[in-house]
C-alpha cells in the first residue's frame, strides 16, 4: 500500500528524517510513535506532499508521489492542529471539501455522530478547540479512501467522542482500510493499534506489533516501554 | 485551480478588508471630483495617485491575505488538488477582488459624474488597465515574499520596503545617475532603468498619454523612436506583462518546494 | 483694425469707379480660342485699368511682367504653368489685381528667390483667391505697401529647407493686410522682414517646414485669429517692438525645438486671448520685456512658458493654464515678471471665503523643470513620487526657483 523508501529531510541544520525506510501492507492500523520531535508528523507530512523529502522515494498504490496530487484522492488526513480559514461556517467548510474532493461524502452521518448540528451555521473562528477537531474529524472520515492519515486525532475530545471515534476507527478497519495514526495517548495505542512504528531520531527504531516492543524493552505497558526507550537513548 | 480562484474570491468578498479598500477608492473617486469638479482633473490627479498607492496597497494586502490564508492553503494542500493551481488560484482571487475593487470604486463614482459621456473614457481606461496591471505585479511580488517568509513581521517590512523602494528611492538613484552622468548619452540607460522598475513602466505609460508634447521635445533618437511611434505604448505594455508573470512564475516555483 | 481693412478696400474701390469712366476701361478676353492667346501678349495690348480676363484652359508661360495698372482676372481658375522655368508674375505697377488664377510649377533656383507672384515696389496691389502648388516662393512682397494679400491657397509639397521657398514673403513692405490665405507645406508659411504695420488676420497656416509665422525686423504689426499647426518649429516673432496678437491658435508644434510661439527680443507686445494647445513649449520667451499676456489658454502644452535669459516687466494676467506638463520654467532664480489672477490646473490651495481666488499663493515653478533644464533626460522621472516630494520640499523653501515667483491671487476657476 505504502512503500517509504530512504526517506531524508533536513530543516537547516536540524536532521528530521535520516534515511527511514518503512512499508505498510493494506489493512491494519498503525501507531506511528516517537517522543517529541522524533519526526512524526514530517514523516506523515512527507506522505502527503505537504513537505518535500531531500531524498528517498515515497509509493502509494506502488506509485512514486513526487509532484503528483491525484493520489491524494485515496488518502484521508486529519492534521495535528485544526487550522481552519476563521471567517467562513462549518457547513460551508464540509461543502466546500465536498465540492473539492468531487466525491460524495457521509458527513450527515458524521455530524450526527459528533452532534455537530448546532454548529454548523457557526464560523470556525468561534467554536471551541474539541468541536473544531470534531470538524476536523469529518472533514477527514467524510470519504471513503483506502488510507487514513491521522495526525493526533484525540487531542482535546471528550469522552463521548472519544468513544465515537474509536468505534468509527474500527467499523473503517473492518472495511479494510488502512490507517496511519500519530498520537501520545498510550492507552489508545493499546486499545486500538495492530502494529506500532517506532520513530527515534529520525530513524525506525522499531516495526510490529505491540507485544514485540513490549518483549524489546522489558517492560508490559506501552507508557513504561516507550519512557524505557527513550531513557535508553538518552543514557546511551 | 477555478475552485479555488472560486473559494477565495469567495472568502475575500467576505473579509472586510475588501470593503475598505473598496470604500477607501469609491471615496477617493467622490473626493476627487467634488474638489476638481472637473472629469479631466480629477483623471489626471487620479493617475498621479494610482501609480504609487496600487503598489502600496497591492503589496500590504497580498502579503496580509497571505498570512491569513495559512491555514486555508494547509487544508487544500491535504486535498487531491494540485499546488499550482492552489497558489494561482488564491493568486487569481486576491487580485481579481482587489482589482474589482479599484474598478468598481472608481468606476462608480466617475460614471456618475458622467464619464461616458465625456472625453475622458480613454484617460480612465488607461487608468484602470494600469491600476490593474500593478495589482497583479504586486500581489505576486508580495506572494513572492509572504511565501519566502514565514516570519510574518519579516515578511511585511520587506514588503513595504519593496513599495517604498520601487517608489521612492529607485527614481532618487534614477535621478542621480542622471546627473551625475550627465555628459554622456542617456536616453538608453533612461528607457531601460524605466523598464526595470513595474511603477515607472506605468507611469510612462501615463506620460504618453498625458505628457506627450513634452515628451516630444526630448533630443535622443531612442527617445524619439520610443515615444514618438506606437513603439513606447507596445513596449510598455509587453513588459508589464514580463513583470506580471516572472513574480507569478518565481512565487509558483517557491510554493512548489515549499514544506507546509 | 478690421475696419481699417475694409477701410483702405472701400477707398481702392472708389478710386477704381472714379477713374473708370473717364479712362473706359476695356476687358480683354484670352484663352485658346481668342484673339488674345496668351497672358503676356495680353499685358502687352492692355492700357492702363484694363482687365485680361483669363478663360478656362492651361497657360505655359513664365517671366509675365506686370508693368501698368492693370486686373488680371481668372475665369473658372485657369492654371498658369511656369513649367518650373522660373518666376510667374512680376508686378512693378502700382494698382494691379491677380485674382482666381491657379499658378503651378515655378522653378526653384539656388540663386534666385523665384516666386509665383513678385511685387516691387509698388502700392494698391491686390492678390485674392489664387491657388498656387508646386512652388518655390508663394507671394514675394518687395519694397512694397498698402496691399491685400487674401483667400488664397498656398500648398507647396516642401521636404527640405535649403531648397524650399516661404508662402507669404513680405521685405522691406509695410500697411500690407494678409487675411484668409491657407499655407500649407512650405518652408515659412509666412515671413516678414523689415515690414511694419502689417496685418495678419483669419489665416490658417499648417504643416510648413519651418515656421507658420516668422518675422524679424518688423515692428506695429497685428496678428489676429489666425490658426498655426502642426509646423515644424511654431511660430518665430523675433527682435520686434509694439506686436499685437491676439485670438490665435497655436496647436501641435511638436518637437525638440519647436514651439507654439517663440519670442525673442520683442519688447512692449500684447498677447491676449490666444490658445496654445499640445505644443511642445507653449511660449518660449527670450529677452523680452514689457509683454502683457492676458486671457491666453495654455492647454496640454509640454511647457506653457518656458523664460529664458533675461526678461523684464511682463505681466501675466487672468490666463488658463491647463494640464500642462510643467506650467512655467525659469532657468535662472531672479524674476521680474508678474503672474497674477491667473487659473493654474495644478493649485491645490483652497477658497475659504469664497471670493474665487485661493487663499494660498500659487508657486507655478517646480524644481523639477528646473533639473529638466539642466539635464534633459530626467524628464522621464516627470509624475514620480521621488520628484514630487523634492517639488514639495523646494515649494516650502525655493532654493533653486526664484523665491517671488508667485501668483498671489490664483483664481479658482477657469477664466476664458
Amino acid at each position: 500500500m505504502i512503500q517509504i523508501e530512504k526517506i531524508y529531510k533536513r530543516f537547516g541544520k536540524n536532521e528530521v528524517l535520516k534515511g527511514v525506510d518503512l512499508s505498510i501492507p493494506q489493512g491494519g492500523i498503525y501507531a506511528v510513535l516517537g517522543p517529541n520531535g522524533s519526526g512524526k508528523t514530517t514523516l506523515i507530512k512527507c506522505l502527503l506532499g505537504l513537505m518535500i523529502p531531500d531524498e528517498g522515494t515515497i509509493k502509494v498504490l506502488d506509485k512514486p508521489i513526487k509532484e503528483q496530487w491525484k493520489y491524494r484522492e485515496e488518502i484521508n488526513y486529519l492534521p495535528q492542529i485544526a487550522n481552519f480559514p476563521g471567517n467562513i461556517r462549518v457547513c460551508e467548510l464540509i461543502r466546500m471539501i465536498n465540492d473539492l474532493r468531487k466525491k460524495e461524502g457521509n458527513e450527515d452521518f458524521l455530524v450526527k455522530l459528533f452532534g455537530l448540528e448546532p454548529f454548523l451555521d457557526k464560523k470556525l473562528a468561534n467554536l471551541s478547540g474539541g468541536t473544531k477537531q470534531k470538524v476536523n474529524l469529518t472533514l477527514a472520515f467524510m470519504f471513503d479512501s483506502p488510507v487514513m492519515v491521522l495526525d493526533e486525532p484525540t487531542s482535546g475530545l471528550d469522552p463521548a467522542s472519544l468513544i465515537a471515534l474509536k468505534k468509527l476507527i474500527r467499523d473503517e478497519k473492518q472495511a479494510g482500510k488502512t490507517f496511519l495514526i500519530t498520537t501520545h495517548i498510550m492507552q489508545f495505542v493499546e486499545e486500538i493499534a495492530d502494529q506500532v512504528i517506532y520513530l527515534l531520531e529520525g530513524n525506525i527504531y522499531y516495526t510490529g506489533p505491540l507485544s514485540g516492543l513490549y518483549k524489546k524493552t522489558g517492560q508490559n505497558d506501552l507508557e513504561h516501554a516507550i519512557a524505557a526507550i527513550t531513557t535508553e537513548t538518552r543514557h546511551a | 485551480m477555478l475552485k479555488i480562484l472560486k473559494y477565495s474570491f469567495k472568502d475575500l468578498m467576505r473579509s472586510r478588508w475588501s470593503y475598505v479598500y473598496f470604500l477607501f477608492y469609491l471615496l477617493l473617486g467622490f473626493v476627487l471630483l467634488f474638489l476638481n469638479n472637473d472629469l479631466s482633473k480629477a483623471v489626471i490627479t487620479l493617475m498621479n495617485i494610482i501609480v504609487v498607492l496600487v503598489p502600496l496597497i497591492s503589496t500590504i494586502f497580498g502579503i496580509m491575505y497571505y498570512y491569513n490564508s495559512r491555514e486555508f492553503i494547509e487544508l487544500l494542500l491535504a486535498q487531491p488538488l494540485k499546488r499550482t493551481s492552489i497558489f494561482l488560484g488564491l493568486y487569481l482571487g486576491v487580485a481579481g477582488s482587489l482589482t474589482l475593487s479599484l474598478f468598481l470604486g472608481l468606476g462608480l463614482p466617475f460614471a456618475l459624474y458622467g464619464l461616458f459621456k465625456s472625453g475622458d473614457i480613454l484617460n480612465f481606461s488607461l487608468l484602470i488597465i494600469t491600476g490593474s496591471f500593478l495589482t497583479f505585479i504586486f500581489n505576486g511580488l508580495a506572494f513572492n515574499i509572504a511565501i519566502s517568509n514565514e516570519n510574518r513581521i519579516k515578511g511585511f517590512g520587506y514588503a513595504v520596503l519593496l513599495w517604498l523602494f520601487m517608489a521612492v528611492i529607485y527614481d532618487g538613484l534614477f535621478l542621480l545617475t542622471l546627473i551625475v552622468f550627465e555628459e554622456y548619452p542617456l536616453d538608453t540607460f533612461s528607457l531601460v532603468a524605466t523598464v526595470l522598475n513595474p511603477i515607472d513602466l506605468s507611469r510612462i505609460l501615463i506620460l504618453l498619454e498625458l505628457d506627450i508634447s513634452a515628451l516630444l521635445g526630448y533630443t535622443g533618437a531612442n527617445f524619439k523612436a520610443f515615444f514618438g511611434t506606437r513603439l513606447g505604448i507596445t513596449s510598455a505594455l509587453l513588459m508589464l506583462m514580463f513583470w506580471l508573470l516572472i513574480p507569478l512564475w518565481t512565487s509558483i516555483k517557491q510554493a512548489k518546494r515549499k514544506d507546509f | 483694425m478690421i475696419r481699417t481693412e475694409k477701410h483702405s478696400i472701400y477707398i481702392f474701390l472708389v478710386t477704381l469707379l472714379l477713374t473708370a469712366p473717364q479712362c473706359l476701361a476695356q476687358i480683354i478676353e484670352v484663352c485658346a480660342e481668342c484673339e488674345v492667346k496668351n497672358i503676356q501678349q495680353g499685358v502687352a495690348l492692355a492700357e492702363d485699368r484694363d482687365t485680361l480676363l483669363i478663360k478656362k484652359g492651361e497657360y505655359q508661360e513664365f517671366n509675365i511682367l506686370v508693368d501698368k495698372p492693370i486686373s488680371i482676372i481668372g475665369e473658372d481658375f485657369p492654371v498658369i504653368d511656369g513649367q518650373e522655368k522660373g518666376e510667374i508674375f512680376r508686378i512693378v505697377s502700382d494698382n494691379v489685381r491677380i485674382q482666381g488664377l491657379i499658378i503651378v510649377n515655378v522653378g526653384v533656383s539656388y540663386t534666385t528667390d523665384h516666386a509665383a507672384i513678385r511685387v516691387v515696389r509698388s502700392s494698391n496691389f491686390n492678390i485674392e483667391n489664387n491657388r498656387f502648388e508646386n512652388l518655390f516662393f508663394g507671394i514675394f512682397l518687395e519694397r512694397s505697401s498698402k496691399g491685400v494679400i487674401k483667400g488664397n491657397r498656398i500648398m507647396g509639397i516642401a521636404r527640405d529647407e535649403y531648397n524650399s521657398g516661404n508662402g507669404v514673403h513680405l521685405w522691406y513692405s509695410n500697411n500690407i493686410s494678409v487675411s484668409d490665405n491657407r499655407i500649407e507645406g512650405v518652408r515659412d508659411g509666412i515671413y516678414l522682414e523689415f515690414s511694419d504695420t502689417i496685418r495678419i488676420h483669419g489665416n490658417e497656416s499648417r504643416r510648413n517646414l519651418r515656421y507658420g509665422l516668422h518675422f524679424m525686423f518688423s515692428n506695429d504689426n497685428q496678428y489676429t485669429n489666425n490658426l498655426f499647426e502642426n509646423n515644424g518649429a511654431g511660430v518665430a516673432v523675433m527682435f520686434s517692438k509694439r506686436i499685437r496678437m491676439t485670438g490665435n491658435r497655436f496647436r501641435k508644434n511638436w518637437g525638440p525645438a519647436s514651439y507654439g510661439m517663440l519670442l525673442k527680443e520683442i519688447n512692449d507686445a500684447e498677447i491676449n486671448d490666444n490658445l496654445f494647445e499640445e505644443n511642445t513649449v507653449g511660449i518660449n520667451i527670450e529677452g523680452s520685456n514689457r509683454i502683457i499676456y492676458k486671457g491666453n489658454q495654455f492647454v496640454r502644452n509640454g511647457w506653457a512658458v518656458k523664460v529664458l535669459g533675461a526678461c523684464y516687466t511682463n505681466r501675466f494676467m487672468a490666463n488658463d493654464f491647463l494640464y500642462n506638463s510643467f506650467d512655467l520654467s525659469y532657468n535662472s532664480n531672479i524674476n521680474d515678471n508678474i503672474f497674477e489672477g491667473n487659473y493654474w490646473s495644478n493649485y491645490s490651495g483652497y477658497d475659504l471665503d469664497k471670493d474665487g481666488i485661493g487663499d494660498v499663493p500659487h508657486r507655478p515653478v517646480k524644481l523639477f523643470s528646473y533639473i529638466v533644464n539642466r539635464t534633459p533626460e530626467t524628464l522621464i522621472l516627470l509624475r514620480s513620487l521621488f520628484m514630487d516630494l523634492i517639488d514639495f520640499s523646494e515649494r516650502v523653501s525655493p532654493v533653486f526657483t526664484p523665491d517671488n515667483l508667485v501668483d498671489a491671487k490664483p483664481k479658482m476657476r477657469v477664466v476664458q
